[in-house]
């Protein structure tokens, strides 16, 4: 067929459907808002079972996603020395800057909390949630679900939350496990606790007392090639 | 008089530094004669320059461009005091050295928990499962045949000014109040996401998670979630930079940086929040009464005077611009108030440029400067009537060991040689 006969064609096409009264699929696509679609679009397959389990490792503090396993104090021991120990100290005690595990209880109304696993975190299950996922630095998703019982068991035992070295923590007795500093924390409360923060008219003038110098950063000396400073989370 | 001149033996430093890096040593005949002296002709002018001579590059020199030589002071930093590990730390944007509203994104901030992840976008997979219909599994190319938008949002992280919450500390506003960038994404609302796979009516919260080494994970309340969260591709019109979670991230607009999950790889829909790492230990705000709010996710109205500060001190006797950044979680900024004089009288200043929901504005106060101290302040008002507080108003509610969430009103004092400090005042 020739070019000319396939635009005869063509225009052929297009007058037959203009003269119908059912509108176009173009014209049905215009008249839709494009960032609400009116039915499913198709896209993406069904995720198999198997991908599903392989990236679902999430815990939540009712237990839910706790995979089957066991692990003991001692077991948990010997593998914090053997994979945790060089950063998070023999005891949770933290090497250098990394991270403390253990210790601080009843430090959190102090001039300088210490906020570990013991004295703040709320539920146990985000131990084994971050092990699972995160840990070790560097080698993460390379433990077993029994080493990750055993490891959040001997933190445990670091802080003193389980006090018997032969203790086994399980999917079972998971969520009987309380954490000392669980009824500590609250949903933000900011729109009625700081309310005040909310103003009219804030003052333009005269508004307060000539101010005067009361700190200065370049007496502390931090900024970039300071060799010390404090521990920012 | 010890200042000016320290000062200005900096200012010189730099400035022969980049003189001798063009090869135009000519130049520091360029003393900038003050209106009505007698000027004296300048060498710059009278004669011929090299770049006036000689050919410059070709266009098949610079595929992907960077910027001139002469900016090469701007660039992120980072403070390795800060954290045990660099994969697991922060740096901070040049606020002191941009201006207009959009961060151009190789200098935006980043921060990461294990690293930048280097993902090819074909082996990228994002898994939507948990309370849904029909749990799913889409590729990049799928993603990118979905309806898009663009929208211009603020990324704060929680822990900005973090370390200015028991006094001054980083002198610099690159330092205390860098770690926010602010760009035009582009993507798909998460709700059509959502609605391919099917929402079950108990789904009430939805876990992010990220493919990075630290499998970064937030829980996200699905009122947000189908308001106005994104998942992007895009940014500054072209793709996600690896730092920033190529190939694809959330983008949660005013709330809190850490939510919005990295390298995003699975979204889970569940009855209840998960309390995660970065919900319990990290991200919750501690009191000074031992407790600890949660879920504090909002980043409240901000500002900042990005010029002058400590980076970028006033050179010059007369006229000046005094320049400056603010934003709000709550939605758009209606009003930046300036003081000169520690908070005693404010000054509305002029905002210019797009003012947009849960994006900066840009604003300036242009005006004259005798060579007396100064000691600027700049203070938000929101949309919704916040007006941004003082450091000591914070302190009386907070305390001063909450980490996160620091939007204190900033002070610089201005010495009477220019020279910029981060100071508090009482």
């Amino acid at each position: 067929m020739s070019k000319s006969a396939n635009a005869l064609m063509l225009v052929l096409t297009i007058c037959l459907l203009g003269g119908t009264s059912a509108p176009s699929a173009a014209q049905q696509m215009a008249g839709r808002d494009a960032t609400r679609p009116s039915a499913k679009l198709g896209l993406g397959r069904a995720a198999t079972p198997e991908e599903i389990t392989a990236w679902d490792t999430d815990v939540r503090p009712d237990g839910r996603g706790l995979p089957v396993g066991k692990g003991t104090v001692k077991q948990g021991d010997d593998l914090f020395q053997e994979k945790c120990a060089s950063c998070h100290g023999e005891f949770g005690q933290g090497v250098g800057r990394w991270p403390v595990l253990a210790g601080g209880a009843g430090t959190l109304k102090a001039d300088r909390p210490d906020k570990t696993v013991g004295s703040f975190w709320p539920d146990l299950s985000t131990v084994f949630d971050y092990i699972k996922r995160a840990m070790p630095y560097g080698n993460a998703q390379s433990l077993t679900n029994d080493e990750v019982y055993a490891l959040t068991a001997y933190i445990l035992s670091m802080n003193d939350i389980v006090k018997d070295e032969t203790f086994e923590l399980n999917e079972k007795n998971f969520t009987s496990i309380k954490m000392p500093n669980a009824a500590a924390f609250f949903e933000d409360d900011r729109e009625t606790s700081e309310k005040h923060f909310w103003n009219k008219s804030p003052c333009m003038k005269d508004c307060r007392p000539a101010p005067k110098v009361t700190g200065r950063a370049m007496a502390i000396d931090v900024t970039p090639d300071g060799k010390s400073g404090p521990k920012v989370e | 008089m010890t200042d000016r001149t320290s000062t200005e033996t900096l200012n010189r430093r730099r400035f022969l530094g980049a003189a001798g890096l063009a090869g135009a040593g000519a130049a520091l005949s360029a003393i900038p004669a003050l209106a009505g002296e007698t000027a004296k002709s300048e060498a710059l002018i009278t004669d011929v320059q090299d770049w006036q001579r000689y050919l410059g590059d070709g266009v098949d020199k610079h595929p992907y461009g960077v910027p001139s030589k002469f900016e090469r002071n701007v660039i992120r930093r980072d403070v390795p005091w800060l954290t045990a590990s660099a994969e697991s730390s922060v740096n901070f944007t040049p606020l002191h050295d941009l201006d207009g509203i959009i961060t151009p994104s190789g200098l935006c901030f980043e921060r990461h928990h294990g690293g930048v992840a280097e993902i090819n976008p074909a082996d990228h997979r994002l898994m939507i499962n948990g309370l849904v219909d029909k749990p799913l599994v889409f590729t990049m190319d799928d993603i990118k045949r979905m309806p898009r938008v663009n929208k211009v949002y603020f990324l704060e992280c929680a822990a900005n000014s973090g370390m200015e919450w028991r006094g001054s500390q980083l002198n610099g506003c690159q330092f205390t109040h860098g770690m926010i960038h602010n760009v035009m994404y582009t993507g798909v609302p998460l709700k059509v996401l959502l609605d391919e796979a099917g929402l079950k009516p108990n789904a009430k919260w939805l876990m992010l998670e990220g493919a990075d080494s630290a499998g970064m994970n937030r829980s996200l309340p699905i009122e947000k979630a189908l308001n106005d969260v994104m998942i992007a591709f895009a940014m500054n019109g072209e793709a996600l930079r690896p730092e920033q979670g190529y190939p694809l991230r959330a983008v949660i607009p005013g709330w809190e940086g850490n939510l919005w999950v990295k390298w995003l790889r699975r979204i889970e829909a569940g009855d209840q929040p998960w309390q995660t790492r970065e919900e319990t230990s990290k991200y919750t705000d501690l009191l000074a009464d031992g407790n600890s709010r949660k879920h504090t996710f909002v980043m409240d109205a901000k500002s900042v005077v990005t010029n002058p500060s400590p980076q970028a001190p006033l050179k010059h006797k007369g006229r000046n611009v005094l320049s400056g950044l603010a934003w709000s979680g709550r939605g758009t900024v209606k009003r930046v108030d300036v003081s000169m004089d520690g908070g005693r009288n404010w000054q509305t200043a002029r905002i210019d440029g797009p003012v947009l929901d849960k994006s900066v504005v840009r604003f300036y106060v242009d005006f004259d400067w005798n060579g007396q101290e100064l000691m600027i302040q700049s203070r938000a008002i929101d949309s919704t009537g916040y007006v941004q507080p003082s450091k000591d108003d914070l302190r009386k509610v907070r305390g001063v060991n909450s980490i996160y969430h620091n939007n204190g009103i900033q002070t610089w004092l201005v010495r009477s040689g220019g020279e910029t400090e981060n100071v508090e005042i009482g």
